[in-house]
């Protein structure tokens, strides 16, 4: 729909202030909680004065950083399955022929977001222990390259879906077998695609709290796990400091990895 | 008479199985020969693209081969065949600069770097684009993409270079400039050009000879002299120009020269090559330029009387339209305003229409 | 040559579909599974020995005399999340249709930022956004103070641990999903078709009653779901602003594998859970015969 809003016709009563309560409803508690972690006061409610102390307490925590650490690795090692199974997949489902079972091969991709984050994390602990697997580091990862699948994999497919596919006819015409084809035009097409799902599927492993609760044991406490127990102890300004952190981490990985998808030649 | 590079031989070609095949393809076979700019015309959907993509080798033939220089292609893919594409998009890679776009075709040959660039500048050269080598493809306008495509097709210097409808993006005086200077770039390489196009002035404007293609069949093969002056199908004179087409009996009269009989109209005499040699019910086709108007007392055995149903001034000509009798569709003619005099007859008067022995063509089907 | 395409094919989608069967959909159909079997006496569960307990224990408890009597409990914990659930739709969709609407009317850059906005909160940690919310709403937070900055005193709002707090905040973990496909059907409309109603004698009421609602219906539907859905799953949001008290679902089905050891029931909710689930996606897809998926 493309109309000039200047024209009074399309002002509707109400949209204009029901869409700024929208954002002031979405945006209010994160501005709170970033200000929140600046203040000088123990009692988090009162403004008292600026101060980063909180946040030197957060990053000084042994456990959290440990925690930290956790989820890094997990992070990275979803992340690198996951975009690595993506990129093929999104690479085997693009134009050309289609072939029996590609909509039974779709609904497989999409799975991980259809069903609720609780059942994916009880069916997946009963799965382990089924097997006996112990829970740990690994259990988690497992668990995280399965949710971290399409997410990688959605930004990748539109790329590809985007992409003149007579580009690579071009390239087989000038003598580019079908791997330079691939490794001279398709790859340094897609190469922002791929570099956008790692970051969504980064921050969407890092983000997870339900999942690695259940599936993780004593062994694996990721800093979400960590944080929700600060927060069940207790309201503490080194909660509203890491809280902060995590958020500005998110959102800094979300920016930048919109902007690189919005790369085009 | 020139060699043949590319022939196809009873090449069928369909698409999807099952309930829902397409035949896009019914048996061609074709020769183009060395050196010619070869012309497929014909409607979307009448095969033609994927006549061309077929000798790219980016689809494979159902039934029959395809054949360079007496060697089958089937079995090549088409980074093994010395056939370079200027696709209908351009496809020009938009990561890669122009003159990459250009050497990608050398290296892949394995041509070294040093050679690749030096005739790259010579195709830049030749596409007059000289100083647009470090550009990227997005920053150029839509008919210097056109050069640069050709430019990156023609410098592995191929056996033949196909083109996809490759002006049909551009507005209608990029396009005739980009006509002649396709045809230049055609002379000057020695290259054979293998076109596909819907556009019957450009295939006209540029080519050798002519194939018009139709629901996956080549109808006719010529010069486009002959095809325009001399179409074997209806759908040839229709598709390339303006046609009045009139139904009617052939019989060979008294003095042995051949007369078509209009039913309800009267009679013309036929000159002895415009016939097909059939007698009988046939259709003729006759161009309306070449018909002539005069007054209604003028008479002979090369005129039929008619009334002028209307007519259009439409600036070079006057097109008259003329009713000759009931049941037979209103001619179409063609009065050049070379003298300036426009109002030579008037609606409702009546006319003698002149039709010269050798303007009407009898039709196959 | 057609089949080596194919396979190539194959090859390629492979690992990524493999993945999943392995590690998603066979342990759903274990859980279907272990629902049907007999718990552990102490967690766990007994493999191979079949019982419908977990189904039975749903509705019945047995009382000390062993007779079988109806036991409402859970069907309370159902009942308040569809309860909530629904009311949180709600309030998603009067705030979300007009925000959409308000999106589909700026100009292409700033729809495309409006747009990232709504997003940010999705891809940010749940955890950390429920807990602003415990900051905003608990005695002595920013609300209350607000509102005795206006001059009424509340004495303390007591409103966090109590379901409007969790219907807050699932309203406020949702709402971006409610927009999105609402907006994108919003985006393909034609506006001249709303400007043929104004012709046609349409005032602005009637033009978003008559047209733009009704082009707009498979968006709501889909923005409908996509709220309703994964809000009847919520786990963390009644955990930290209901403080426990005020269970849903996903708090029940979580509990079967904590303190309450019952892991046949836990595995009969989360498959019924998903039932739910499934079968209001294959209800949208018949209907609109497509699945709802945002397509911004």
């Amino acid at each position: 729909m493309k109309v000039d809003t200047s024209n009074p016709l399309w002002r509707f009563r109400g949209v204009t202030s029901a869409a700024m309560m929208f954002f002031a409803y979405l945006y209010l508690p994160i501005v709170v909680l970033i200000a929140l972690s600046f203040n000088e006061n123990r009692l988090a409610t009162i403004w008292t004065g600026f101060t980063t102390d909180w946040y030197l307490v957060a990053l000084g925590n042994d456990d959290m950083l440990r925690a930290a650490g956790n989820s890094l690795i997990i992070a990275v090692s979803a992340t690198v399955i996951a975009t690595l199974a993506a990129t093929l997949a999104a690479l085997g489902m693009s134009s050309g022929n289609r072939f029996r079972g590609e909509a039974g091969v779709a609904a497989m991709l999409a799975l991980p977001l259809l069903v609720p984050e609780i059942v994916t994390a009880v069916a997946t602990l009963l799965f382990f222990v089924a097997l006996g697997v112990k829970l740990g580091l690994l259990s988690v990862i497992v668990a995280h390259t399965v949710f971290c699948i399409p997410f990688a994999y959605l930004p990748i497919r539109a790329r590809l879906e985007g992409m003149d596919p007579s580009l690579t006819e071009a390239a087989h015409d000038l003598y580019a077998n079908e791997w330079k084809a691939f490794r001279r035009v398709t790859l340094p097409l897609l190469w922002p695609g791929i570099m956008s799902g790692a970051m969504l599927s980064f921050i969407i492993s890092l983000d997870d709290f339900v999942i690695s609760y259940f599936v993780g044991g004593a062994g694996a406490t990721t800093l979400p796990i960590y944080i929700f127990g600060m927060i069940r102890m207790g309201i503490t300004p080194e909660v509203n400091a890491v809280s902060a952190l995590m958020l500005l981490v998110s959102i800094l990985f979300v920016s930048v990895s919109f902007l690189i998808d919005r790369i085009r030649y | 008479m020139s060699e043949v590079v590319v022939s196809a031989r009873s090449v069928s070609k369909s698409f999807g199985n099952g309930a829902g095949v397409v035949k896009a393809l019914d048996d061609v076979s074709v020769d183009i020969l060395q050196n010619e700019f070869f012309t497929m015309l014909g409607p979307s959907g009448c095969g033609k693209t994927t006549l061309l993509r077929l000798i790219g080798g980016f689809e494979q033939a159902t039934a029959g081969e395809i054949l360079l220089e007496g060697e089958a292609l089937q079995d090549l893919p088409p980074y093994k065949r010395p056939i370079n594409t200027v696709f209908q998009s351009y496809a020009l890679f938009p990561h890669l600069t122009v003159r990459q776009n250009i050497t990608f075709g050398l290296e892949m040959k394995g041509i070294d770097r040093k050679k690749a660039n030096a005739r790259a500048d010579e195709m830049l050269e030749l596409v007059q684009l000289a100083q647009y080598g470090d550009r990227v493809p997005s920053q150029l306008s839509g008919g210097q993409q056109q050069r640069i495509a050709l430019a990156r097709a023609l410098a592995p210097a191929p056996k033949v270079l196909l083109l996809d409808e490759p002006l049909s993006a551009l507005d209608l005086k990029l396009r005739k400039e980009m006509q002649v200077e396709l045809k230049r770039l055609q002379t000057e390489t020695g290259i054979t050009f293998v076109f596909v196009t819907h556009d019957q002035e450009e295939a006209l404007a540029m080519s050798d000879r002519i194939a018009v293609m139709q629901a996956g069949h080549i109808l006719q093969i010529g010069a486009p002299e002959e095809i325009y002056e001399r179409p074997t199908h209806r759908f040839v004179a229709d598709f390339i120009g303006e046609s009045n087409f009139l139904s009617g009996e052939i019989f060979s009269s008294a003095d042995g020269a051949w007369s078509l009989r209009v039913e309800g109209v009267g009679e013309v005499v036929l000159a002895q090559e415009s016939s097909t040699g059939k007698l009988g019910k046939v259709t003729v086709s006759i161009r309306p330029e070449r018909l002539s108007l005069g007054h209604e007392s003028e008479q002979g055995t090369d005129r039929l009387k008619g009334v002028v149903a209307n007519k259009v001034y439409i600036g070079t000509d006057t097109a008259y339209r003329i009713h000759l009798g009931d049941g037979q569709p209103l001619l179409s003619v063609r009065v050049q305003n070379a003298n300036g005099v426009t109002g030579h007859f008037s609606e409702g008067e009546s006319v003698s229409v002149c039709i010269p022995s050798d303007a009407a063509r009898v039709l196959v089907d | 040559m057609r089949n080596l395409v194919r396979s190539k094919r194959f090859w390629l989608v492979a690992p990524a579909v493999v993945y999943i069967a392995f590690f998603m959909a066979i342990p759903l159909l274990q859980m279907a599974y272990v629902s049907v079997l007999e718990r552990g006496e102490y967690g766990g569960v007994n493999w191979g020995v079949f019982s419908f307990d977990a189904y039975r224990n749903f509705i019945f408890e047995r009382d000390l005399m062993d007779n079988l009597m109806i036991n409402t409990d859970y069907l309370q914990v159902f009942a308040r999340s569809f309860g909530l659930s629904a009311m949180t739709m709600t309030f998603a969709l009067i705030l979300g249709f007009p925000t959409a609407f308000y999106i589909s009317t700026q100009a292409q850059s700033r729809r495309n930022f409006l747009i990232f906005l709504v997003t940010i909160p999705f891809w940010t940690n749940i955890l950390v956004r429920n807990y602003a919310w415990i900051l905003l709403l608990r005695n002595g937070g920013l609300v209350d103070n607000l509102l005795g900055f206006f001059g009424w005193e509340t004495g303390g709002l007591d409103i966090l641990y109590t379901p409007y707090a969790v219907s807050i905040g699932l309203t406020y973990t949702y709402l971006p999903f409610m927009v999105l496909p609402i907006y994108a059907s919003l985006e393909k409309l034609d506006h001249r078709l709303i400007e043929a109603a104004f012709d046609l004698g349409a005032d602005k009421r009637r033009a978003m009653m008559r047209v733009i609602l009704p082009l707009a219906a498979p968006g709501i539907a889909a923005g409908c779901i996509l709220v309703f859905v994964p809000c009847l799953g919520a786990y963390v949001t009644p955990e930290l602003l209901g403080g426990g008290k005020f269970n849903m679902i996903a708090n029940l089905i979580g509990s079967q594998f904590g303190s309450a050891r019952n892991w046949p029931f836990g595995a009969g909710l989360g498959f019924v859970l998903l039932a739910v689930v499934l079968l209001s996606m294959v209800a949208y897809s018949l209907k609109f015969k497509s699945l709802p998926e945002d397509k911004s």
